[in-house]
């Protein structure tokens, strides 16, 4: 960690920023389990804990005009990127308050003010996608980048494939990031790929590539740092393999009967909050009491989406098949002749 | 008459109509751009496309890898950050390694995501049989995407539509289907130079007739009409619908014209079991049973794979003597 440390952007607040935003992925998520055996949540629920340093390294670096593409496990990008808790948890509810109307759930999480393209739970469908938008962007001379999330079970898909090539030969603005997380559900990354070294999957489609420890959240920062100034400068794609570990179950019908109690332990020592937050005691960088005021203010937060979500409102059935399509298209008509 | 609109008329065939239609939406608007296999430097597969890189440069006659799920998936998004792609699928078999896209995000993004975004995309594939391409090039799956809520499918049969439907289609706000019917792209007629845009969502009678209603899209469109001349020798006057939209379907001309002649048969070249067929039929008996005077009858694909020797290709789809016996048996005079 202390390779990146002398950085200007490593401030002692920044530090603390990033402590704050794992914190808060890691107890809102806790607080979601919570709701799920309480059946206050339903349908898949697939948590992030372990990988909080991926989305809190890279999201913060993007601004405000760029876009993000996500999977089924997407809580922690959403908080991160700015959606605010209460629409995200009522969304988990199937509220109507929900940032999709409680038409997605936890899978299927769509933003449109913070440029938040969703969860997607087609494992690799979401990068053709992130190539379209770079691809839309770049036709409208638009200075974007599509950050594209996935896991490493999406590199046994021929959309990983298809996608990487169409946007190195395209010369395309997309950040990859793939969540290395060493399963894909319950299959390991050495039962499923002949080469585990995913980064060189992309070097292969000449692509700047590389890998990064997932569990050290100043480290993605500082990849993620590089690879989106690579994009801005060239215009290109770029491959950011984030190794990690996903410390619980797959979802919550998960009995994790396909990998050892003490390789979970052995993982669980690695985890970025502790990793984090021991370097800065170690540094002498934070005071107990701010360690008590961030855990507070994210409770503070939780009881808040918790309120929200549980006054929210049911979308009246017979709403049921709005958006199918368009509402407006004779304005929307009118609209594009303009 | 006026003499100077008729020689105003062009002698064109559908493969220039629709190639004009590209052309013309690409002219129209700089979110239009054109992607697919093959589109460009060769011209596409049916020549659909040819001539008009060197119009439009590389950039927005783009040909893609064969990558139909990535090319596909890269339209949405593109539709999404504010383009206008028509994405080309050769063929309608190709399509199934897109159909991950084409369901799973294109129609499904508004809905799900609670109309934050929406997928002005257009995708136009080959479809049907007649050129011995068999098995893996020849089959009529159009039925199947009309089973899609979140999308529109259109089935241009006559050059007007060839012509006009694609700019509707992109002004539509949703994802849009058009299947152009392979046996269709060397059908020549006459079209104004000035052809505009035309209705979507909306059935037309191609012939008008009092004695059975044969209702039908597509390839089969014209041979459904030869069927009808057939049958007028026998004295059978026969309504001929162009279906023209298969999603939404057009429920009202379709119970109309029913409820006049209360004899039906359906001619899809789709297959039979669980086909538009059987869609159109359903709704038939649902909205106009106690106007039909015997059961509702229906010319489809045998249930087979297309197969390539010719007369065996000829005996899978529906042909005008099938049409017309269909009717007949419909009308007791088998």
């Amino acid at each position: 960690m202390t390779a990146v440390i002398d950085k200007p952007h490593l401030t002692r607040e920044h530090a603390l920023d990033l402590l704050k935003q794992m914190i808060r992925i890691r107890q809102f998520e806790g607080k979601c389990a919570e709701l799920y055996t309480q059946e206050k949540i339903r349908g898949f629920l697939h948590l992030y804990d372990g990988e909080e340093a991926v989305a809190v390294g890279v999201i913060p670096v993007l601004e405000k005009r760029d876009r993000i593409v996500a999977t089924y496990r997407e809580h922690g990008q959403a908080l991160v990127r700015g959606v605010p808790m209460t629409k995200v948890l009522a969304e988990m509810y199937g509220k109507q308050e929900g940032c999709s109307r409680g038409r997605g759930g936890s899978m299927h999480l769509f933003d449109s003010g913070t440029n938040f393209y969703g969860g997607n739970a087609i494992v690799g469908g979401g990068l053709p996608l992130a190539v379209g938008l770079a691809l839309g962007d770049r036709m409208q001379g638009k200075s974007i980048v599509t950050a594209c999330f996935f896991g490493d079970g999406a590199v046994a898909e021929g959309e990983f494939h298809e996608s990487l090539n169409l946007a190195a030969l395209w010369g395309l603005p997309v950040l990859f990031v793939c969540e290395n997380n060493l399963y894909a559900m319950g299959t390991a990354l050495a039962l499923s790929e002949s080469e585990t070294d995913i980064q060189r999957k992309a070097a292969s489609y000449r692509m700047a590539a590389e890998a990064v420890d997932g569990m050290d959240v100043i480290a993605v920062e500082a990849a993620a740092r590089r690879a989106l100034q690579a994009i801005r400068d060239a215009g290109k794609p770029y491959f950011l393999e984030c190794r990690t570990y996903r410390l619980r179950a797959h979802s919550m019908f998960d009995a994790q009967l396909y990998r050892d109690k003490a390789e979970v332990e052995a993982w669980r020592r690695k985890e970025p909050i502790v990793r984090l937050q021991g370097w800065l005691q170690a540094n002498c960088m934070i005071h107990p009491e701010e360690i008590e005021r961030i855990y507070s203010e994210v409770a503070a937060e939780i009881a808040e989406a918790v309120a929200f979500s549980e006054a929210g409102t049911w979308e009246p059935a017979s709403e049921l098949t709005r958006f199918t399509y368009a509402e407006r298209a004779a304005q929307e008509k009118a609209a594009y002749h303009e | 008459m006026n003499e100077t609109a008729h020689s105003a008329m062009i002698e064109l065939t559908y493969r220039e109509a629709v190639r004009e239609a590209i052309g013309d939406a690409l002219r129209r608007d700089s979110r239009v751009f054109l992607m697919g296999e093959d589109v460009g430097r060769y011209g596409g597969c049916y020549a659909v496309t040819k001539g008009l890189q060197a119009e439009f440069g590389p950039e927005r006659i783009r040909d893609t890898p064969l990558s139909e799920s990535g090319f596909t998936g890269a339209g949405i998004g593109a539709a999404m950050a504010g383009m206008r792609p028509i994405v080309e699928l050769m063929t309608v078999n190709f399509s199934l390694l897109a159909l991950d896209q084409i369901l799973n995000s294109a129609a499904t993004v508004r809905h799900m995501s609670g109309n934050q975004f929406g997928v002005p995309l257009v995708i136009r594939m080959a479809t049907g049989a007649g050129r011995q391409l068999a098995a893996q090039h020849s089959h009529s799956l159009e039925g199947w995407y009309a089973h899609i809520p979140g999308i529109k499918v259109l089935a241009p049969a006559t050059l007007e539509d060839a012509r006009g439907m694609l700019w509707t289609a992109l002004e539509d706000p949703d994802p849009v289907l058009i299947f152009e019917n392979i046996m269709l792209y060397n059908m020549s007629g006459r079209l104004a130079p000035d052809a505009g845009p035309v209705g979507i969502g909306k059935a037309t009678i191609r012939r008008a007739g009092s004695n059975i209603s044969l209702i039908t899209y597509g390839g089969s469109l014209w041979k459904t009409l030869d069927a009808a001349a057939e049958l007028a020798k026998e004295g059978i006057d026969a309504e001929v619908i162009d279906l023209r939209t298969l999603r939404p379907l057009d429920d009202a001309t379709i119970v109309a014209s029913v409820k006049k002649t209360r004899k039906a048969v359906i001619v899809d070249e789709g297959w039979r079991s669980g086909s538009l067929a059987a869609e159109v039929c359903t709704r038939i008996v649902e909205q106009a049973f106690w106007d039909l005077d015997g059961p509702v009858g229906r010319v489809c694909s045998e249930e087979v794979p297309i197969p390539y020797a010719r007369h065996l290709e000829i005996a899978a789809i529906p042909q005008v003597a099938k049409i017309a016996a269909a009717a007949k048996a419909a009308l007791g005079r088998a």
